[in-house]
């Protein structure tokens, strides 16, 4: 057992923090940051390019801002971040040590040499080829390797997390069942590692063909093994961030899941059918079938979907049966009124769940019909949907969870606590618009990864309509106060980590971040006690619902005006 | 809490609220009607992509374009020396893409159905019909088969929605759908 | 935390129902959640693209 591991005990959640734990979450959301601010500085190039009157970088630039910013921000910032809720949602919260721990930093480094490696492959200038690199295009050979290496890290670090699950059952560190959260971030890792062999069985060969040791590669079969990888990665995210949403929920409000049962059941839902999804990104591809596409863009029957629905339910749930619990019960909507929506941490949480629901479920739900995705496949429309999922929603979640991760893993307090009182507003308003202004112009069919909406340099002319114009100029406006916002996350992150003042017990006791009495607070009302009032979520379930209905079939509507094809 | 493990060793056998199962039970419903959405529009919709595809090889794909080309071309746009083709109403259409073009332009009949053929002679390109908004993957050695029927008459622009290489922003095609007495 | 402490050994569990011991068993879930989307997925789609016709 505990050999001569070191652990210190939280002095907030009593809980016992290994130091290795301790450090490769350190490590590893400090890498994830770096990455978050150059791939964000590389959006916003984007973005500004994209706005016709301002019109940016020149388009050799372009196409590497904006291979750089996918890599960087979709790839590298997320995951380093997983990576870092991966060893807290293992060791620290089962109070358990982190298994082989040179292996843990051997994937860390790894990772990070693999990340280093691509992103001098993309300024070098020869590897602009987006992050999803189709073949035939060709980048350089270092391109491929740093992502395998990358690759490679991370799928130690989801064998570590694994590892140390088991070790903790083991050990007897925790009793009965995993945490919900832990059982969250199981199914993360489980869906990484999906992700992580479809990318080696993919990028491996392509690595050895852009050495011309092999002849070629399909190009229909790279896509399809390829999204395996790049969208089942995006449910890595889903997975993360609704454990997140819980995690929050948990420590800044004593919320404790309505039912053990229906939110471990919406996890399997996403173990079982989620990676399915990646049939979206080949709904308009030559010789697949329809069966093919239906079955699996829908994760089978929507199954996948339903999780998500249930979570949609049991955060808002959670949090409002807490509230109510704390005294917050007048009317249907006090508890949210009284929420701490000063306090970065939740107003995160809270701002992902609501735009990541209604802005990136629905769109993604609707743009992944077979039929519909023909007015949508490749239009501006789908970096919209994404910057709510991944933007909005993902990101906006880790930057949430950050204000408590500083004060209770680095033990420092947050600095320039009233700049971050408004940055998830910021960032989360600035996201939602790039979202709403790029879904915009995409329903009007502007294309994605496209440096000049004026076709000056084409010869034939295109008849763009003003509006489009108009939403490019807005979404570059937004872009900007979405960097303002992420700007003053990673300043107040960093300084806060280099200037902090330390956090004693004293301090811990004096200001404590996490809830006293957490789970106490609302300790158990299984449903066979009592049932919590749950109007507040109820309305808001219902008005999801009745967006996503309407919103679903208007663009059924806008299908059925276009040519007839068959 | 979620953070801790369940207060319950069987948590499992806990009755759900009812909120819970009428929210579950709507949700699995929204699900089916949508899956259901999608097949019957199979059945019923006029906006189905084929399933019909070929693989070929770039230079056939291109000797029967250009074979095209040269039966049916009806005359140049402007001075760009691209030929404007005009194959018979329900025959067999090819525009081949290719680093940056779309080629040839094609001249189709309103409400006449064409059989299109498409393929890439390099990378992938995207196929974007504006403004009526279709879009299509089009791959290198495969041949994508569909019927279209142009339902208004007007000048259509072909964009490349997939990135394609540094002048992809400059790659563009045309379609023009005229009525069928002229 | 568990109010019948002493129970994970392998005799307590008999009366766990099978779902939740689904749902505690980290390694099978990780061999569903991987064989799933592979066969459905990745096998299904590389057989569709591998059955494509050639081109008269
Ligand atoms: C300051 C914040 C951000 C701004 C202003 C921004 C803006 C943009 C814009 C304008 C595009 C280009 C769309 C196109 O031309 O196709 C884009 C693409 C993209 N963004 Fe962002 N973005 C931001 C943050 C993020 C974050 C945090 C992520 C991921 C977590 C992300 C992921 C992506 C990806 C994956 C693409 C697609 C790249 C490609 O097509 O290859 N972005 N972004
Ligand atoms: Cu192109
Ligand atoms: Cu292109």
């Amino acid at each position: 057992m505990a050999k001569d591991f070191k652990f210190r005990t939280c002095p907030e959640t009593g809980l016992k923090v290994h130091s290795q734990a301790d450090a490769l979450i350190k490590a590893n959301a400090v890498v994830a940051v770096v990455f978050l601010a150059i791939g964000g500085l590389f959006g916003l190039l984007v973005a500004l390019t994209r706005w016709p009157a301002v019109h940016m970088l020149d388009a050799e630039l372009f196409y590497l801002a904006l291979t750089a910013h996918g890599a960087d921000v979709l790839v590298f910032w997320i995951i380093f971040f997983e990576v870092a809720v991966l060893y807290f949602a293992s060791a620290i919260l089962l109070n358990a040590r982190i298994v082989l721990p040179k292996i843990a930093w051997l994937g860390f480094i790894l990772m990070l040499v693999g990340a280093l490696m691509a992103n001098v492959a993309v300024l070098q200038g020869e590897s602009s080829v987006m992050f999803t690199s189709y073949v035939p295009m060709k980048a350089a050979p270092h391109f491929y390797l740093g992502l395998i290496l990358f690759a490679v890290g991370a799928l130690l670090a989801v064998g570590i997390f694994f590892g140390t699950i088991l070790t903790a059952k083991k050990e007897k560190t925790y009793e009965g069942s995993l945490p919900l959260v832990t059982f969250g971030a199981l199914t993360a890792a489980i869906i990484a590692v999906y992700t992580i062999l479809s990318g080696a069985i993919i990028l491996v060969p392509t690595f050895l063909w852009s050495l011309d040791l092999i002849p070629h590669i399909d190009s229909l079969t790279y896509k399809l093994i390829w999204w395996g990888f790049g969208h089942s990665s995006q449910q890595i995210n889903v997975a993360t961030h609704v454990s997140i949403w819980y995690a929050t929920a948990a420590l800044l409000l004593g919320a404790k899941p309505l039912s053990e049962k229906v939110s471990r059941g919406a996890f399997l839902l996403y173990i079982l059918f989620l990676q399915l999804a990646s049939a979206h990104h080949l709904l308009v591809e030559p010789g697949v079938s329809s069966s093919w596409k239906i079955f699996n863009t829908s994760y089978a029957l929507y199954l996948a979907v339903l999780g998500s629905l249930i979570h949609g339910l049991s955060v808002p749930g959670a949090i409002e049966a807490a509230q109510r619990k704390r005294g917050f019960n007048k009317g249907v909507f006090e508890w949210l009124r009284k929420a701490p929506w000063g306090n970065p941490a939740f107003s995160s949480m809270f701002l992902s769940l609501v735009l990541f629901g209604f802005l990136g479920g629905i769109s993604g739900v609707t743009m992944g019909n077979e039929q519909i995705n023909l007015i949508i496949h490749n239009t501006i429309y789908v970096p919209g949907h994404f910057h709510a999922t991944v933007v909005a929603g993902t990101t906006l979640a880790f930057m949430g969870i950050t204000y408590l991760v500083v004060p209770l893993i680095f033990q420092r307090e947050i600095v320039m606590k009233g700049l971050a009182r408004w940055q998830p507003y910021l960032f989360g308003l600035g996201a939602a618009g790039i979202s709403l202004f790029m879904m915009g112009a995409g329903t009007i069919g502007i294309a994605r990864r496209h440096w000049d909406i004026t076709f000056s340099d084409a010869p034939l002319t295109v008849d763009v309509p003003g509006t489009a114009f108009m939403m490019m100029g807005l979404n570059g406006v937004f872009a900007i106060m979405a960097t303002i916002g992420g700007a003053i996350y990673v300043v107040v992150v960093v300084a806060s980590i280099l200037f902090g003042a330390k956090r004693d017990e004293a301090a811990c006791k004096a200001n404590p971040v996490v809830t006293a009495g957490g789970g106490e607070a609302v300790a158990s009302y299984g449903a066979e006690e009592e049932h919590p009032n749950l109007s507040g979520t109820i309305v808001l379930v219902t008005l999801l619902f009745v967006t996503f209905v309407l919103y679903y079939y208007v663009n059924w509507k806008f299908l059925s005006e276009v040519w007839p094809l068959s | 809490m979620a953070l801790t493990s369940p207060e319950k060793r069987i948590w499992w056998n806990e009755p759900l609220s009812k909120i819970e199962l009428t929210w579950i039970v709507i949700a699995f419903l929204w699900g089916l009607t949508m899956f259901g959405t999608m097949v019957y529009w199979h059945f019923t919709g006029e906006q189905n992509l084929s399933n019909e595809a070929y693989r070929i090889r770039p230079e056939v794909f291109a000797e029967r374009t250009e074979a095209q080309a040269e039966k049916y071309k009806v005359r140049e746009e402007g001075d760009t020396g691209i030929p404007v083709v005009k194959p018979p109403a329900g025959s067999d259409v090819y525009m081949l893409a290719r680093r940056y073009e779309f080629w040839p332009i094609l001249e189709l009949e309103k409400d006449k159905q064409y059989r299109l053929h498409l393929s890439s002679m390099d990378v992938q390109h995207g196929f974007s019909l504006q403004p009526t908004n279709i879009n299509l993957q089009i791959h290198p050695g495969y041949e994508m088969v569909l019927t279209v029927k142009p339902n208004k008459t007007g000048e259509y622009s072909v964009v490349c929605n997939e990135y394609c290489g540094v002048a992809h922003h400059a790659m563009v095609g045309r379609i023009y759908v005229v009525d069928s007495k002229k | 935390m568990t109010d019948n402490s002493g129970s994970t050994n392998e005799n307590g569990d008999e009366d766990i129902p099978f779902m939740q011991r689904l749902l505690d068993n980290p390694l099978l879930l990780l061999v569903i959640g991987v064989a799933s989307p592979m066969l459905l997925y990745t096998i299904w789609g590389v057989v569709e693209v591998a059955l494509i016709p050639l081109a008269n």
